[in-house]
């Protein structure tokens, strides 16, 4: 009896080490080896034929036997499902070097995304950020701001007029009185927008580009707190390596005045290609508000000192982005507003 | 201004200064460098040669074959073409290897197979004009005695003979630094930047017989626009050429030399920085200078030969009868210095800015002389320059000045005190943030010639005459700084309090619709606020229309750029066609920027600010447009909006255009273009446009932000289909579905849009997704038929629309 036992465990054996098993065949051999028909119960029902004696210990080996072949099947099961799963995977490769689809993105023109970014550093440093009308009074854009009645900046070559008191502005400077008209110090703001000059279209020149003006008015203001301001700001907007130099220049507005040149942030000031060997870049104007512009503002130039500056947008999205020709900006090729 | 180094060094040491180290530290004082021009440098090699033998070429009958002695050993053999040599002259040699200006480059070369060991040079070959050495012929070798060139010995370097060796810098000079538009202002400048004290020359003037006032008198009509005029006569004038030393001056300064009077009353203007002028005598009718307004209508001829009509206002200097010049702007033609001139009256004034400007500008003539004026000249300034003129008279021996050393006219109405200010130092250091004590200040100004006296325990400043624009102490704190350094100011950071930046709501919201259109896929545009009046008529404006009365600009750049838009979308169309023209497949472009509305000639116009976007493209139909517009409205919390269909917008095709209201706030329109637009703009497929009012959509936003608990109990959901006519609008539907269901309508959205021959012609299906939720209960299927019954029967009621089973 142990032997016949031992030949079922054989075929059992021998039949689910065969390659063709599936889970259909395994169904059947549980139901050959472990069914209430199956084999492993046919011998046990022979049992009655044994002694008395041997009965318990065959008995047992059937019943070890029965669990060894449900370990068999249950392991030889968890084989097929594994290696189903495996096919299945294998079946669903894919190429992953094909492309993505993307979902539509747009993107920030870059004389705004350098706008912002400049407007964030300023109010990071307590600056407001506000705004003034574009079409102005010439009373704004240049008699509050000290500018002489024979200036050639307000000739009809350079200046466009809607009326011989109303003109579009030339600079963000006009804010600065009207902010002082609206505020009592300290005052710490930052205006950017539209500007216009008459200038024809060329790869440096465009009769409309964008301007942010600064100032700050209080007791104790110095020329010294605007070149740390101008610092801090190069540092944030150019690299931590930035410095900034100083130098001499003339504005109707600000006395002392100085354009401020910021070293380059491509050699650092060795010089190269982008600074014209010189190691320094130009980014803005600068001074000290001129008392004439303070009085204009209601405010008393023998208590009250303060700074002023204003850079072009474009110069510096220009040069941060290495873009050569100013027209792109206004062009807004798609093929060039992607690359930002 | 042209700045001649050779010049300069007249007045200031600049020994061992290089020019770039020159150039920094001017710049770094306030006269800025704009670049500089090393004259005579790009001739390389060309010496004095002595013309020793002249023989023809042997096979050439227009060749010759010349030997030349250049100070070497032997002499050179030069093969050349020109015909005016003669055995003797002394002329340029470029001896190989040898370059000229341009670049050329000489080189040993046979010619018909004679060597020749580098060529004879014409004036032209080395950059030289018949003006500049006059004598010398334009077509042949330069012989340099015809030019009165004498003295030069073979093997002299060229450049340096001919006094061409020279560094001209060039400064962008300040418009309130018009007293540095001369030699001596920059020489002054340079003392003070150098730490070097100028060398100061005052002209004297030798005279001769006879008494000015014989000669003229001169009389100011209009003193405030002539503060000061100064004349002097010279008499038995020779017209020639003038020195080789000044024309070459004058040439690196960038002028043009003319004769000897009046190459020295260009001398004189870029030395002092006074322009002059030089009238012919002999036309001076009346033996009078009257410096009066014009007549209106008067007729005037400048020395250019153009024809002007001058009016009053313009200031004219006259003789008894006649204008012979506009003042401050240029002479008249009628009192020309030519060949003839005898006797020369010299004009040394001082004109008012503002109507030299104001008459250049209106008869379109700018001189150098006009661009100086304008700029405001130092009335002192016209005596020393007359005298300076004088001088040269006689230092060139160019005639004879009349009368005794200081015998001038001068009337000087418009005499001003000189201005003194107080040197405040505590003023000074706050302003800079330095802490530099009373004496360094008035150091560093009497530097620059400030007229510093020390009066009790402080200083008092007496300005120069030339410094116009010192006019207080923020003026003395950039005198002192520029000299003391501006790099020597160190960083500071205000203690103004610690306070956080802001940024209006409004501003805060444009940005917020700016990301959100970028997150869906569109392209910032940034597109010029001027535009053609033309672009109406692309979009189809009608006449009449509020929109084209528009803010127009004075003087505009062209017709293009002509008035300020009161629409947004046509600058996105014209970028979108821009793109469209180059084969872009797809695109979508938004701009968020003002528009212009016109308030009347005296008052500024409203900006407000519009959001328009425009699109096309494979996947993009009029659903794809209202999608953004809603996910706009829905960022802004606007809920309630509706979109009304609108035929009657020209711009848009009529049966696919939408006006987006809120109430009775129109916050903006949107729509495919009409077929007209698209042809104006050069599409050849559909485009979506949308203009929407930024202003409106601001006022509409809700910010308010609130939790809602979450639904407690299940939602229900069933779907409706009604048959009806097709121009029915499935928001009519909606609507009267939801005002039969009240509060319990969660949700209804149209989901399907069929038609078929089973329907009938005219007829669509619509199918509506309902989602039905009660707050505080399970809904019952009796109940929600029963709301269902009631909706479909109204829905038949009022819009005729049979429930599609």
């Amino acid at each position: 009896m142990i032997e016949k036992l031992n030949e079922i465990r054989r075929q059992l054996t021998e039949l689910l080490a065969k390659e063709d098993v599936d889970e259909k065949t395994l169904e059947e051999l549980r139901i050959r080896f472990l069914g209430k028909k199956g084999e492993l119960t046919a011998v046990l029902r022979g049992m009655g034929s044994l002694p008395p004696e041997e009965r318990p210990k065959v008995g047992q080996y059937a019943n070890e036997l029965r669990e060894e072949f449900e370990r068999m099947l249950e392991e030889k099961g968890a084989a097929l499902r594994e290696r189903a799963r495996q096919e299945k995977l294998e079946r669903e490769r894919i190429d992953v070097t094909a492309p993505g689809r993307t979902p539509k993105i747009g993107r920030r023109h870059p004389l705004e995304s350098t706008r912002i970014e400049m407007c964030e550093i300023f109010r990071s440093m307590g600056f407001d950020i506000v705004e003034g009308p574009e079409v102005e009074y010439a009373y704004y854009n240049f008699d509050a701001l000290n500018t002489p009645e024979n200036h050639p900046s307000r000739d009809l070559t350079d200046t466009f007029y809607i009326t011989e008191n109303i003109l579009l502005r030339t600079q963000t400077s006009p804010v600065q009185v009207r902010t002082m008209e609206q505020r009592k110090p300290p005052i710490k703001i930052v205006a950017p927008g539209r500007v216009y000059r008459s200038d024809e279209v060329d790869a440096t020149h465009s009769p409309l580009f964008h301007q942010l003006e600064g100032l700050v008015v209080d007791k104790h203001i110095t020329m010294g707190d605007l070149k740390g301001v101008l610092e801090l700001f190069a540092q944030k907007m150019f690299g931590p390596g930035s410095r900034i130099r100083f130098r001499p220049h003339h504005f109707p507005f600000t006395e002392p005045s100085a354009e401020v040149d910021v070293s380059c942030f491509v050699c650092g000031g060795k010089g190269c290609r982008v600074c014209k060997g010189e190691g320094w870049i130009e980014i803005l104007g600068s001074g000290v508000v001129h008392p004439n512009v303070l009085r204009a503002g209601g405010i008393d130039p023998n208590i009250y000192s303060g700074f002023a500056f204003g850079m072009g947008i474009e110069r510096i999205a220009m040069i941060r982005y290495g873009i050569d020709d100013m027209r792109l900006l206004y062009e807004n090729d798609i093929r060039f507003l992607a690359q930002f | 201004m042209i700045l001649s180094l050779e010049w300069l060094s007249e007045f200031v040491d600049i020994e061992g200064i290089s020019v770039k180290e020159f150039s920094d530290v001017m710049t770094m004082t306030g006269s800025k460098v704009e670049g500089w021009e090393e004259l005579g440098a790009d001739i390389k090699n060309v010496v004095a040669g002595r013309i020793l033998s002249l023989e023809r070429h042997p096979d050439s009958d227009h060749l010759w074959v010349c030997k030349v002695d250049i100070g070497e050993p032997e002499p050179r053999q030069i093969v050349t073409g020109a015909q005016n040599l003669y055995v003797g002259a002394i002329v340029p040699v470029a001896a190989a290897p040898a370059e000229l200006p341009g670049g050329v480059k000489i080189n040993k070369a046979k010619l018909r197979g004679v060597e020749s060991d580098g060529m004879l040079c014409s004036i032209s070959e080395l950059g030289l004009t018949e003006r500049e050495m006059p004598g010398a012929v334009e077509d042949g070798i330069f012989i340099l005695s015809d030019a009165g060139i004498e003295g030069v010995k073979p093997g002299d370097d060229i450049p340096s003979a001919l006094r061409m060796r020279d560094i001209a810098v060039e400064f962008e000079i300040t418009p309130n630094r018009p007293d540095c538009l001369s030699v001596i202002g920059l020489a002054r400048e340079a003392g003070a930047s150098l730490g070097k004290k100028p060398r100061w020359h005052t002209p004297s003037v030798r005279g001769s017989d006879g008494k000015t006032g014989d000669y003229i008198s001169v009389s100011i009509k209009a003193p405030e626009l002539c503060p000061r005029y100064t004349a002097r006569v010279v008499k038995n004038v020779k017209i020639s050429p003038s020195p080789l030393w000044m024309r070459m001056r004058l040439r690196a300064a960038g002028v043009r030399p003319i004769n000897n009077i009046v190459d020295i009353t260009n001398y004189v203007m870029l030395e002092y920085g006074q322009p002059m002028h030089a009238f012919d005598y002999a036309c001076l009718h009346g033996k009078k200078i009257i410096v009066r307004e014009a007549e209106e209508g008067e007729q005037f001829r400048t020395l250019d030969g153009t024809d002007h009509t001058l009016r009053k206002g313009m200031l004219v200097i006259a003789d008894e009868e006649r204008a012979v010049a506009l003042a401050g702007i240029m002479g008249g033609e009628n009192s020309e210095i030519t060949e003839n001139t005898t006797t020369v009256v010299f004009e040394s004034a001082n004109f008012e800015p503002s109507q030299v400007r104001l008459t250049s500008r209106a008869l379109g003539v700018r001189t150098e002389s006009s661009s100086r004026f304008e700029k405001g000249l130092d009335p002192e300034n016209t005596l020393p320059a007359i005298q300076r003129a004088c001088e040269l008279v006689e230092l060139l021996g160019a005639g004879e000045v009349v009368g005794g050393p200081d015998d001038y006219i001068d009337v000087y109405p418009g005499k001003k005190e000189p201005r003194t200010l107080p040197l405040n130092a505590v003023r000074i250091n706050q302003l800079l943030g330095l802490s530099l004590d009373a004496d360094a200040m008035a150091e560093i100004l009497r530097s620059l010639e400030f007229d510093v006296r020390k009066v009790g325990d402080s200083y008092e400043v007496g300005v120069p005459s030339w410094r116009g624009d010192v006019e207080g102490v923020n003026d003395l704190a950039e005198e002192v700084l520029r000299i003391y350094g501006y790099d020597k100011i160190a960083s500071t950071l205000f203690t103004s309090g610690v306070s956080v930046g802001s940024m209006s709501d409004r501003l805060a919201c444009r940005e917020q619709i700016s990301d959100l259109l970028i997150n869906l896929g569109l392209y910032e545009t940034c597109t010029f606020s001027f535009v053609s009046p033309k672009i109406f008529d692309m979009v189809r404006v009608p006449a009449g229309s509020p929109l084209r009365d528009a803010v127009r600009l004075l003087n505009p750049l062209g017709e293009d750029t002509s008035i300020m838009r009161t629409m947004l979308l046509p600058s996105v169309l014209e970028a979108l066609a821009h793109n469209y023209s180059h084969r872009i497949p797809e695109c979508a472009l938004f701009e968020n920027a003002p528009v212009y509305i016109n308030r009347g000639k005296d008052n500024l116009p409203d900006e407000p600010v519009r959001i328009a976007i425009a699109m096309y493209g494979p996947n993009d139909d009029f659903y794809s447009l209202k999608g953004i517009c809603e996910a706009i409205l829905g960022s802004l919390g606007i809920t309630g909006a509706r979109y009304v269909a609108t035929s009657d917008n020209l711009t848009y095709h009529p049966g696919r255009c939408a006006t987006i209201k809120l109430g009775d706030a129109v916050l903006g329109v949107l729509g495919e273009l009409h077929p007209e637009v698209l042809e104006n703009f050069e599409f050849d497929i559909p485009v979506y446009g949308a203009e929407l009012d930024f202003e409106a959509l601001f006022a509409a936003r809700s910010t308010e932000r609130r939790y809602v608990p979450l639904p407690r109990f299940p939602a229900v959901s069933r779907d409706l289909a009604f048959v009806c006519d097709e121009r029915l609008e499935s928001q009519s539907v909606a609507d009267v579905v939801a005002e039969v269901c009240g509060a319990l309508l969660e949700n209804i959205k149209l989901f399907d849009v069929y038609r078929s021959p089973q329907l009938g012609d005219g007829k669509k299906s619509l199918a509506f997704a309902l989602t039905l939720r009660a707050a505080d209960r399970t809904l019952s299927d009796e109940e929600v038929d029963e709301l269902l019954g009631r909706a479909v029967d109204a829905v038949r009621e009022k819009l005729g629309a049979q429930l599609r089973l």
